[in-house]
């Protein structure tokens, strides 16, 4: 099943680009930038599992931790760096995207939207921290340490001095985008933000 | 393929499997000789002038493919020869030195890949260095064998590998100083290698490891029994070049390792015995280790081989790292090992970043190891299963391009 999440991130990959994943995992979204899109790409991932993973892949992989920042890669080496789904999990959410775009030109962050209704609801409602498909996890085993809304996000990048380029939203990865939502700090379970500086 | 002679018999098949060996051993394996002795065959030194004729001792393990497109190169390090997996008979009790990773179904699999070994020239495990006789005087070359470089070994394997009637290796694999004659494949050679696997290396030899190695030299040259390097059908400067492996044993270890390994503990008393005899286990550990290390290795190769990974700097005279590199066609995984305070890993990571600056294909990993510098002699489960993806995923986009 191909993700829906990867083909919008893949749209605003231009053809050819010089990529850089962060928390590439097993390398699947740049095996599919490099064969749909050209793009000359490499990853940046921790566990030893998912770099061997990457490497049987014949992909460009650097072992790495994200809360250590991006010292090993030189400002502007990047057409684009992309965290998918990974920015709640980092210790430094704020150091992460301020390297993003020192960088990459652009930046594409996906992350979950904790002000979706359903999670808003849960919360509201019967009192508990919210457990979906996208944040399935119980609050004491969570490796989700740093949740945030859409809304959130925009004040991130105001604060950080940049530029929203585009922004979409989903109701799941498996799902195709909805044409236009209506409040997607409301309705959208995930949302893809592409920044730069301004 | 060049005209040389072999000096031993070619047997068929170059390993005998598993003949009173391990499963997954590369099984009882022979050293073998080439003695490059016709004209056109001198090899030209960096630091000037040419050795000739001069002699190759290798191994092999596994069988090189019709296509030839198997090849593995495997580079030893300060200490190590050709001898790198398997056994040399059915009694004998020490395998190849890096018998962790090579053999049916191992990180390098024999069942797979065609590995060769070779000892590096200046050496004294077969292959010509300073205890080989000079043709000019009959008699050992001690300090009159010239300066070898890392590029002159190189260029030494390049003619092995031609006689081997072989275009391109599939990879070039090793570490410390074997991760330097990688890179030298890699950087001289651009379209003879497809894959490299530098481990524990250095793009240049940094500062406090010439330091180590010019202790290690003071030590054998001061030895009396060292004469200028002429000390061969005497004795020889044991004293010398064991406490050189000393200090350099010290290198490959790391303050956690030693701890562990060690601690405090006292040998074979219960209170100090308030003398200079070997109170500490890693007292008795390292006499012991510069013992061993007399028996096996030469004083003068000692001294030529400090040297030549001393003099590496793959920029002498190519410009900056990111230019030296702008030829490179091999793909490369550089693995660091985190306690290694020899070759720590921004040294590996600053190889990385070269390559990447000119886009090269290139991975990096860091084993988490307190294993010190030796961790890339010991680490299999850390290191295996990635360099075998790496050189699984590099061989389906092997393309010969010999020029």
């Amino acid at each position: 099943m191909r993700r829906i999440d990867y083909k919008l991130i893949e749209d605003l990959v231009p053809q050819g680009a010089t990529v850089l994943d962060l928390a590439c995992g097993d390398g699947e979204l740049l095996s599919q930038l490099i064969r749909d899109k050209d793009v000359r790409g490499s990853g940046v991932e921790l566990s030893k599992e998912a770099v061997e993973a990457c490497v049987g892949r014949g992909l460009s992989v650097f072992h790495g931790d994200l809360d250590a920042g991006l010292r090993d890669f030189e400002d502007g080496s990047h057409d684009v760096v992309i965290l998918s789904l990974s920015l709640q999990q980092l210790r430094r959410p704020r150091m992460i995207v301020r390297e993003m775009v020192r960088v990459g030109d652009t930046a594409i962050v996906s992350f979950p939207n904790f002000a979706h209704w359903t999670a808003r609801a849960q919360l509201f409602f019967r009192g508990h921290m919210p457990v979906s498909r996208e944040l399935p996890y119980k609050w004491w085993d969570t490796p989700n340490i740093h949740l945030c809304t859409i809304s959130d996000f925009r004040t991130l990048c105001r604060e950080e001095g940049l530029s929203i380029l585009q922004e979409q939203y989903l109701r799941s990865v498996n799902k195709p985008a909805p044409p236009r939502v209506v409040a997607p700090n409301l309705m959208a379970r995930i949302a893809i933000f592409a920044v730069t500086r301004s | 393929m060049t005209a040389a002679k072999s000096t031993e018999r070619k047997e068929i098949g170059d390993v005998a499997m598993g003949l009173g060996a391990d499963a997954g051993s590369a099984g009882i394996v022979r050293t073998k000789k080439v003695t490059f002795d016709q004209p056109g065959q001198e090899l030209a030194l960096e630091g000037g002038g040419t050795l000739a004729p001069f002699t190759i001792a290798y191994e092999t393990y596994g069988k090189l493919s019709e296509r030839k497109d198997n090849a593995i190169l495997v580079t030893h390090a300060l200490s190590g020869d050709a001898h790198v997996a398997g056994l040399h008979g059915a009694r004998d009790k020490r395998p190849g030195w890096w018998d962790m990773m090579i053999g049916p179904g191992k990180g390098l699999d024999t069942d797979k890949y065609f590995v060769i070994s070779s000892n590096v020239i200046g050496g004294c495990g077969g292959s010509t260095g300073p205890a080989s006789e000079n043709p000019a005087s009959g008699r050992p070359y001690g300090t009159d064998f010239p300066i070898i470089t890392i590029p002159d070994m190189v260029n030494a394997q390049v003619m092995l590998v031609d006689h081997l009637g072989i275009d391109k290796l599939l990879a070039a694999v090793g570490g410390s100083m074997g991760g330097m004659q990688v890179l030298e494949w890699a950087v001289a050679h651009p379209h003879r290698v497809h894959l490299c696997v530098p481990l524990a290396t250095a793009a240049r030899q940094p500062t406090q490891a010439i330091a180590f190695n010019e202790v290690g030299r003071q030590a054998i040259m001061a030895d009396p029994d060292w004469r200028g390097g002429h000390y061969y059908g005497g004795k020889s400067p044991a004293k010398g070049l064991g406490v050189a492996r000393m200090i350099g044993h010290i290198t490959y270890l790391s303050d956690a390792a030693m701890q562990e390994k060690f601690g405090r503990r006292l040998r074979d008393v219960h209170d100090y015995s308030f003398t200079f005899s070997a109170d500490f286990e890693v007292e008795t550990y390292l006499r012991h280790q510069g013992l061993s290390f007399t028996n096996r290795f030469d004083a003068n190769t000692y001294l030529y081989i400090t040297r030549a990974i001393d003099y590496f700097d793959l920029t002498r005279r190519r410009g900056t790292l990111v230019q030296v590199f702008r030829d490179v066609t091999a793909r490369f995984l550089v693995l660091g090992f985190s306690s290694d305070w020899l070759h720590p890993p921004y040294q590996l990571k600053e190889i990385v970043s070269a390559l990447r600056a000119t886009h090269k294909h290139v991975s990096y990993y860091e084993v988490e190891s307190h294993y010190g510098h030796d961790a890339f002699l010991l680490e299999r489960e850390k290191m295996e299963g990635i360099i075998a993806a790496f050189l699984a995923s590099g061989a389906r986009t092997f393309v010969r391009q010999a020029g």
